[in-house]
Order: structure tokens, then C-alpha cells, then sequence
């Protein structure tokens, strides 16, 4: 298992965290409270919710590449099964996924 | 925008006689404000301009070209993007960093930005009008297969699509599969195949026969 410094697991389940900010948001809307598996773990980058207000977004967060399928995503989806939508999130606003709820 | 202001003609216009838009007339407001203020100078201005316009599809191609007949510098492309079209000589200081996709008989890439507009610039140059559009830019999430075939690209339901939503930190260039009936094709041959769409993944490049349609066509 390919662990960086941060919580998350290449091949960990994860939840896109809900909520609105008031603030500049980096994660895309519509995958709020969506599950998805960490397919790489990209690095340490700072906090653009930060950056975006000329703060040095110190300390850096950690960056997840998170693979998410089409069909958890949209439930009308067309497409074949497997068709995947892939975005890196940040790891504040990702969290365990309970094992229960995600069918692979 | 590089004409001197002494004359006291107003008037906005551009050199076929136009009126400047709003946000021409803004952008000339702020960058000369900035200029007086010293933030940055016109040359650093012009610096920025000319190194945006050297970058084009054409940097692209020639890496997508050089990967499909050196399978070293393709796996070295796959690994580290950065390093690799480093040695081809783009220069990527002061960007972000790039991830190259490689399309297969699996998997076929599609990116968009759904936030705004980011774009691997260093190898792509500048993004078409539609890239930063909002109804690509909603609608490829939601319906890639349907976009794709928008844009004439038709994949079986074997292929499975995945689309990146590429953010600010990391951009991402599409490797597209190498066309059937190249064999022997030297590098400067295919460029002629790969497309803009091709390696953002709306499309894939063309064929031998398409390539020779196009130019009987233009000819």
C-alpha cells in the first residue's frame, strides 16, 4: 500500500466532504458528498482557498488524484459502467468513505 | 495596444477601424496603471506575449510524435512529463506541473476545466473559444460520449471514457493512440495526423486517408 504523509491511501475509499464556502472553492460542486477511490497521491500544494486572497496558503495541503464513476456521479448516466470522472481534491475536503455504502 | 498614446484621438479603435469592446478598453486601463505603478514594465508585458504566442499545438504534436517512435521517450513522457518535454526543449519554468494521459484500447482521455479555463498551455498554447465556454465545459462531465460525438468522435461502449477535470496545479496533455497504417512513418509525417482535439481528447487524429482528403482539399 502507497501511503504519502497524509491520510489517505492509494486504492482508499473516499467522500467528497459537503458544504458551501464563502470563499473561493477549488473543489467542484458537483462532486460534493460523492465517493469515489484515491488513484494517486499527487503532493503537497498550498491551500488555493488561500492563494486566491494573496496569503502564502501555508502550510501546503495535501493533493489527492480521486476517480470517481460516472454513475455514482449522475444516476441517469448513459454511458458504459466503467466511465470515470478523475479530479484532484484536497485532503480537507475528503473523508473516509463508509466501507458499507460503496459498492465497487 | 503597442500604439503610442500621444495623440489625443479618444477614440477607440482597432486597426480595421472597430470599436474596442469594453474589457479591451479595461484591460488597456489596468495594464497601463500597472505600468505607471511599476509593477511590471511594457517589455516584461510584450516578454509574456511573445512567449504565450511561440506556444502552440504545434509543441504538442511534436511530443505526441516523438512518444508514438521513441518508446523510451514515451515511458520517460508517462513518468515525468515535465522533465521529458523539458529535454525537447519547452520550457516549463514557471508552470504548472504536466501529467501526459495516454489514450489506449481501454481508455480514452477527455479533459476539461469545469472551474474556469485551465489548460496545458506550455505544450497547447493558447485554448480554443469553446474549451472556455460554459456549455463544454458543463456538458462533457455529464455527457462525454454525447459531446465527443459532437465533435465527430464516435467510441464503442468497450472503450471506457474517463474525464479529467484538470484544476490549477496540474495540467494534463492527452497521448492519442497511434493511427493504424503508419508503420514506417518518420516522426515529422505523423505531426500531420495529430490535431489540437486530439490531445485534449475530444477527438483523435486523423488517418493516412483523412490526412490526404484534408489536403486534396486544401490544395
Amino acid at each position: 500500500m502507497i501511503t504519502g504523509s497524509g491520510k489517505f491511501t492509494i486504492g482508499g475509499l473516499v467522500r467528497v466532504r459537503t458544504g458551501a464556502t464563502d470563499y473561493h472553492c477549488r473543489t467542484p460542486d458537483f462532486l460534493k458528498g460523492k465517493d469515489g477511490v484515491v488513484e494517486f497521491i499527487v503532493g503537497k500544494y498550498p491551500n488555493p482557498e488561500q492563494l486566491a486572497y494573496h496569503k502564502p496558503g501555508l502550510p501546503k495541503r495535501e493533493l489527492y488524484q480521486v476517480r470517481f464513476k460516472q454513475g455514482d456521479i449522475w444516476p441517469c448516466y448513459k454511458g458504459s459502467g466503467d466511465d470515470a470522472i478523475i479530479a484532484d481534491i484536497y485532503e480537507d475536503w475528503l473523508e473516509q468513505t463508509p466501507q458499507e455504502t460503496y459498492h465497487d | 495596444m503597442t500604439e503610442s498614446h500621444d495623440d489625443k484621438d479618444d477614440h477607440h479603435q482597432d486597426e480595421l477601424g472597430h470599436a474596442s469592446s469594453y474589457y479591451v478598453i479595461l484591460e488597456e486601463a489596468i495594464r497601463v496603471l500597472l505600468i505607471e505603478k511599476g509593477v511590471f514594465t511594457a517589455q516584461e508585458v510584450e516578454t509574456q506575449i511573445d512567449g504565450m504566442d511561440s506556444r502552440s499545438p504545434a509543441v504538442g504534436s511534436m511530443i505526441v510524435a516523438k512518444a508514438w517512435t521513441n518508446p523510451d521517450f514515451k515511458a520517460w513522457l508517462l513518468r515525468d512529463a515535465v522533465e521529458a518535454v523539458s529535454s525537447v526543449g519547452v520550457d516549463m519554468n514557471n508552470q504548472p506541473d504536466l501529467v501526459v494521459l495516454e489514450n489506449t484500447a481501454e481508455i480514452h482521455h477527455v479533459v476539461v476545466c469545469t472551474l474556469c479555463s485551465c489548460y496545458p498551455r506550455a505544450v497547447l498554447g493558447v485554448p480554443p473559444a469553446w474549451y472556455k465556454g460554459r456549455e463544454y465545459r458543463s456538458r462533457v462531465v455529464v455527457d462525454p460520449r454525447g459531446v465527443l460525438e459532437e465533435f465527430g468522435t464516435y467510441l464503442s461502449d468497450a472503450i471506457n471514457v474517463r474525464v479529467i477535470d484538470q484544476t490549477a496545479d496540474r495540467r494534463f496533455l492527452v497521448l492519442p493512440s497511434r493511427p493504424e497504417f503508419t508503420d514506417g512513418w518518420s516522426a515529422d509525417q505523423l505531426e500531420a495526423l495529430i490535431t489540437r482535439n486530439s490531445m485534449i481528447g475530444t477527438a483523435i487524429p486523423l488517418t493516412p486517408a483523412q490526412l490526404k482528403a484534408e489536403t486534396a482539399t486544401q490544395s
